[in-house]
């Protein structure tokens, strides 16, 4: 063989063995949620397939008794509203700091800069009071209140679309006798489609697989989102792997279908996402 | 993100429209504005009507928390009693020299050296994908899922994982290395093993941020290169690596800052028991259970300058204003 053959084949192992990382965890999951309890208990290797391969027993358990139905419905509120929100706030941001000139207009620019420098975990503790102060706690606006409160990553992401919207359209309009107003709601808007979707996918996952929030927040048992439920299921199923298998299945699951059928913007979105 | 630079920035006085509703006043210039007052106001008004509900947002959950939090840090508070005492630095002499409290930042190297590990890995996978390899996107797929998996899940996986005769002992014991480890029973083993389940998570972000990178670096460069005799490793050398420059430094403070507040995989799987507890979990604990607010919010501006300090450290050693914004 020659040095560029075996390179060649190095190469293709390291990569098959990473994809055996990855997968590997995630199938001896699967495997397990159609385990029956008897078969986790006694043993047989958790490599071991399942006796009968169609056994949906865990995955009714989980749902049912797990509540994951309510967790999915107050998931899907938060996600929507918050989501819609970054939306138009960032843009509507995007818009006032891109094509105005103001007073003070570097100082808010500053504000919004150092604030994607401070990690929202370390200020967790004093967001708590004035949560606390304004009445929201335990309820799922504590959560919408924080994500779109803190969403710099999304203002940046429309700013550089703005941008590149030539000026000559807003001037066209204003010669048609559109304020600004109707301005960015005809023109700037709908030409921020790209953006948009990147914002809406980033955004989405985030609020989607966020924990701490939704955990420090809103305690309430009928209030679990998604992670928060599942993290409950530590407590009463803590023997039963087949259960919280299940339950983590169900939950993977939706992200793995958003993933196959968007593959190519969700690349693209957490390129642009996280390097701004 | 290059084409939002090579806009102009234009003057951009007298965008705004009078608002009322007549076609703009500045057109018909001869003609004097009905109401040229108004018109000012409003022209002067509307960017921050735009801005009105993020500033509001902003000021209120990032801005007046960081003021209370070093306002708290010097108090005794408790987070309930309306009263509170100025102790002094008190709160900050008791992180620096109690050692049950300030053990977390070793635990933070755990998650410092994994996240060497992490981009070294990430930037290996990101360049042989970049070229032209068989199954690249079942491959890209593959590494890149586990970073959008819920990290509650991902705790549950890998708490199976790492179960006594759990996932991993059974594939120790395939290669013949049997051991009945409890993988998350002593400190320096469940570190690691935790650190190891967040590199499994974070690699596939790190990959495809410097894939992205990789792949925006002029295709022309490699063939000049290839003509010029350059081997696969002078390419990445002289090549990629100064292309992707600004996105591995800004990795770098991403995962420093990362490190410090490593949160969801160790709570999710221990709890912070066996020595496993960080820096955000200790906050928690200590505002959310002792009910220590004050002590917390001390706690929680120190990480907040380490992580201030790394950054500013990390700009003045590499300048680069591609990772500007504005």
């Amino acid at each position: 063989m020659t040095r560029r053959a075996v390179a060649r084949a190095l190469v293709y192992l390291s990569l098959i063995a990473a994809a055996l990382v990855v997968l590997l965890p995630l199938g001896v999951v699967l495997l397990t949620s159609l385990k029956t309890g008897n078969e986790t208990a006694n043993g047989s290797g958790a490599l071991a397939p399942p006796d009968d391969p169609f056994n949906f027993h865990n995955y009714v358990t989980a749902f049912q008794d797990g509540g994951m139905l309510t967790a999915f419905g107050n998931t899907a509120f938060i996600l929507v509203v918050s989501v819609g929100g970054t939306v138009l706030i960032g843009s509507m941001t995007a818009y006032a700091i891109d094509r105005f000139t103001f007073r003070f207009r570097k100082a808010v620019i500053a504000l919004f800069l150092v604030a994607a420098l401070v990690p929202g975990v370390t200020t967790q503790v004093a967001t708590f009071q004035i949560v606390h102060s304004l009445g929201m706690f335990d309820t799922r606006w504590a959560p919408i209140a924080l994500y779109l409160g803190t969403d710099i990553v999304s203002i940046y992401i429309f700013m550089q679309f703005v941008r590149s919207i030539p000026i000559s359209l807003d001037e066209a309009a204003r010669l048609d006798g559109a304020n600004a107003f109707t301005i960015y709601r005809k023109i700037i808007f709908p030409l921020l489609k790209p953006a948009i979707a990147t914002v809406v996918i980033v955004k989405g996952i985030a609020v989607y697989n966020d924990f701490y929030i939704p955990f420090l927040y809103m305690p309430s048992q009928d209030l679990g989102v998604i992670s928060t439920s599942l993290f409950r299921f530590k407590g009463p199923y803590a023997a039963h792997w087949e259960t919280i298998s299940a339950g983590a299945v169900l939950v993977i699951l939706p992200t793995l279908i958003v993933f196959l059928a968007l593959q190519k913007y969700i690349y693209n979105g957490f390129m642009r996402g996280a390097t701004k | 993100m290059a084409h939002a630079h090579t806009h102009p920035p234009s003057p951009r006085a007298g965008q705004t429209a009078t608002g009322t509703g007549r076609p703009s006043a500045k057109d018909a210039a001869p003609a004097p504005a009905p109401a040229p007052r108004r018109a000012r106001t409003w022209r002067l008004l509307t960017p921050w009507l735009f801005l009105l509900a993020p500033l509001t947002l902003l000021i209120t959950f990032t801005y007046a928390p960081i003021a209370n939090m070093v306002a708290y840090s010097f108090t005794d508070w408790d987070g309930v009693s309306p009263d509170l005492h100025y102790t002094g630095a008190e709160n900050y002499a008791e992180i620096f020299t109690r050692e049950d409290l300030f053990q977390v930042f070793w635990v933070s190297g755990y998650y410092l050296a994994a996240s060497v590990v992490q981009i070294a890995a990430a930037l290996y996978f990101a360049t042989i994908l970049s070229f032209d390899i068989r199954f690249r996107t079942f491959f890209k797929g593959v590494l890149f899922f586990p970073s959008l998996v819920n990290g509650v899940a991902i705790g549950f996986v890998f708490l199976y994982f790492f179960q006594d005769g759990g996932t991993f002992d059974t594939v120790l014991g395939l290669f013949g290395y049997h051991t009945d480890h409890a993988w998350l029973g002593t400190p320096v083993s469940a570190n690691v093993s935790l650190a190891g389940v967040s590199i499994w998570r974070y690699l596939g972000m790190n990959f495809v941020l410097f894939l992205g990178a990789i792949q925006s670096v002029p295709g022309e460069l490699y063939e000049a290169a290839e003509l010029d005799g350059a081997g696969r490793w002078h390419q990445f050398r002289h090549i990629i690596l100064p292309g992707i420059k600004p996105v591995l430094t800004l990795t770098v403070i991403l995962s420093v800052s990362g490190s410090l507040s490593a949160f969801e995989i160790p709570y999710i799987m221990t709890g912070g028991a066996t020595g496993t507890e960080t820096f955000v979990i200790q906050t928690v604990k200590l505002a959310f259970r002792f009910n220590k607010t004050g002590l917390a919010s001390a706690a929680a501006v120190v990480l907040l300058l380490i992580i201030l300090l790394v950054t500013w450290v990390q700009r003045r050693l590499v300048p680069d204003d591609r990772v500007d914004l504005v």
